[in-house]
């Protein structure tokens, strides 16, 4: 709680540097403009104008605040320049893909952990693969599957399942191993299966690393999703705001489309925390 | 369809899941010559099994080209890969990168000495470090021009709070007791912070360090989705997608792959070599 003042603070001098570099960056148009109507700008004016510029270079926060508010609350759910449809649109594409990642990262962890062949071949090339930019594929995915027929939600979906599934697998790989060989032990003297031992033993002590490659995963699928949005020129989605934002100068449109993208992921994240605090106290394994 | 490809791909799968299960059981299992082996023949075996069912089905170059068509194209266009590489990777990742690994470790050490600040933008940190920060992309493309430098600024921006909330956590690293010796020795706080503080920090901030790679290359090809000269990665796979040149598009994520491998098997390599006396590096 002690830490709320300091980030109120944090927050408000953010807020306040924004202003001010809004004035500063939008200062140079306002005077354009006030030079070819021949009139001399006050500084009070001149912030005046610049705060509620149509196409400003940077939006000032509240006009940012109001877009979000006008697209979300006041416009009709149905509406396609209402922000709740494109964001519905962006958040089905990435729970598909996330259940789809995690569901595989799991059972490849899974497979992992039972099979010697499969932990030294295919483990390096997971933790490699993070190394790799995964998302340069994003616009190749979207169009190849589009030639082949397949189009809507699924080609976006893989990207976010594709972009979920490695932080899941090596994730649930050091989870499934971090019972210590005591407790192993203990399971060995009940003569417990392979099975008894997994689902007993591997599968609980694994979910604290379960629920940390979540937070992780949702993220970035949600990212996948978006930026899977724009090559093909989607006119539906958080990421096609940002793209026809970015085509026809729209930089109100821009910002809250990223303050819209910002808050799922602020949300989806959030709701993997509660789910975790709820799962791990029911489990008696929260600190 | 050609039987030959396809059979050829089955018994090479098998033949090579069959050794590597061998091996991974054998009693060599833990020499270094086998943990590398392994990884290998598995990589292998893809590419092989993947060639096999390309040709084997006659899968058309607009869906999947073959390793082997791929492999061409790269050797073929070896300036334009080039070309791209310097304009992604050393132009706009790299300058970006050490830009807003630099920023990020300074304001952490700025903002060390003040309690207040720390509780107050860490929360904030790390919220903004989880947010799609890719998404900032169009507007600094906006800002900054077509060129490298707003690309570099969308990866500033990528790399700075991960970077920013390692760093932080880092100095907070030294322990009551090291910090105590610092004093009854009564160094100064530059002196602590040189002599204790910042080695000490240094496994988290090379965590921090390579997280970022990753980032910095995300951040610099996805930037050039929205807007780029005709040179690039980035530009290059969205263009050469929509002409659907895919062995070309598949050539320049090879090279990505290899530049993003490259990148953070360079620092972790500097990491052993700063952090040499921690027990993850002595093995």
């Amino acid at each position: 709680m002690k830490s709320i003042v300091p980030i109120l603070t944090v927050v408000a001098a953010i807020v306040v540097i924004w202003y001010g570099a809004a004035v500063w960056m939008n200062a140079q148009w306002a005077q354009d403009q006030a030079a070819r109507a021949e009139v001399e700008l006050t500084f009070s004016e001149l912030v005046t104008d610049t705060l509620s510029q149509e196409r400003p270079r940077l939006p000032a926060p509240h006009q940012v605040l109001s877009e979000l508010w006008g697209s979300t609350v006041e416009m009709k759910v149905t509406s396609k320049r209402s922000l709740i449809f494109h964001g519905w649109i962006t958040l089905s594409a990435t729970l598909l893909g996330f259940a789809f990642g995690t569901g595989l990262g799991i059972l490849l962890a899974v497979g992992i952990v039972h099979s010697r062949a499969m932990d030294m071949g295919v483990m390096p090339w997971a933790i490699a693969s993070q190394t790799i930019p995964i998302l340069a594929i994003a616009p190749m995915i979207i169009v190849v599957l589009n030639s082949v027929g397949v189009t809507g939600i699924i080609p976006k979906a893989i990207i976010s399942a594709y972009l979920s599934f490695f932080p899941v697998v090596v994730g649930m790989v050091k989870g499934l191993r971090s019972p210590a060989p005591m407790d192993l032990d203990l399971m060995h003297t009940y003569s417990a299966s392979k099975g008894q031992m997994f689902w007993k033993l591997r599968m609980p002590a694994s979910m604290p690393y379960l629920f940390a490659s979540l937070k992780v995963g949702i993220a970035a699928s949600l990212v996948g999703t978006i930026v899977g949005e724009l090559p093909t020129g989607a006119i539906r989605g958080l990421g096609a705001r940002m793209l026809s934002g970015s085509y026809y100068g729209q930089t109100v449109q821009i910002w809250s489309a990223l303050f819209a993208a910002a808050i799922l992921a602020a949300l989806l994240v959030g709701i993997i925390g509660i789910i975790q605090r709820n799962t791990l106290k029911r489990m008696g394994m929260a600190q | 369809m050609s039987w030959g490809w396809l059979i050829f791909a089955l018994v090479f799968w098998a033949g090579a899941y069959a050794l590597n299960v061998w091996l991974a059981n054998s009693p060599w299992r833990q020499t270094r010559a086998v943990r590398i082996a392994v990884p290998v023949i598995f990589g292998i075996t893809i590419l092989v099994v993947w060639q096999g069912l390309v040709r084997g089905l006659n899968v058309p170059m607009v869906i999947l080209p073959a390793p082997s068509d791929i492999w061409l194209r790269m050797v073929s266009s070896v300036p334009t890969l080039w070309e791209d590489f310097v304009q992604t990777f050393v132009k706009g990742a790299l300058t970006g990168y050490v830009i807003g690994c630099g920023a990020a470790v300074i304001t952490a050490i700025l903002i060390d000495r003040s309690k207040f600040l720390q509780r107050g933008l860490l929360p904030v940190g790390n919220f903004i470090a989880a947010l799609p920060i890719v998404g900032t992309a169009p507007i600094l493309v906006m800002w900054f021009g077509f060129d490298w430098q707003s690309k570099a600024a969308v990866v500033v921006v990528m790399v700075f709070f991960p970077m920013l909330v390692n760093t932080v956590e880092g100095l907070a690293a030294s322990t009551r007791m090291q910090q105590d010796l610092m004093s009854t020795y009564s160094a100064s706080y530059g002196q602590t912070l040189r002599k204790l503080r910042l080695p000490a920090a240094m496994p988290f901030i090379f965590n921090g360090l390579k997280i970022t790679t990753t980032l910095a290359l995300i951040g610099a090809i996805v930037a050039e989705f929205f807007g780029s000269p005709i040179k690039g990665m980035g530009f290059r796979i969205s263009t050469e997608v929509g002409r659907l040149r895919l062995d070309m598009v598949w050539a320049e994520i090879a090279v990505a792959a290899i530049a993003g491998s490259a990148f953070y098997g360079a620092v972790a390599l500097i990491e052993k070599g700063v952090t040499f006396w921690h027990p993850s590096q002595r093995g």
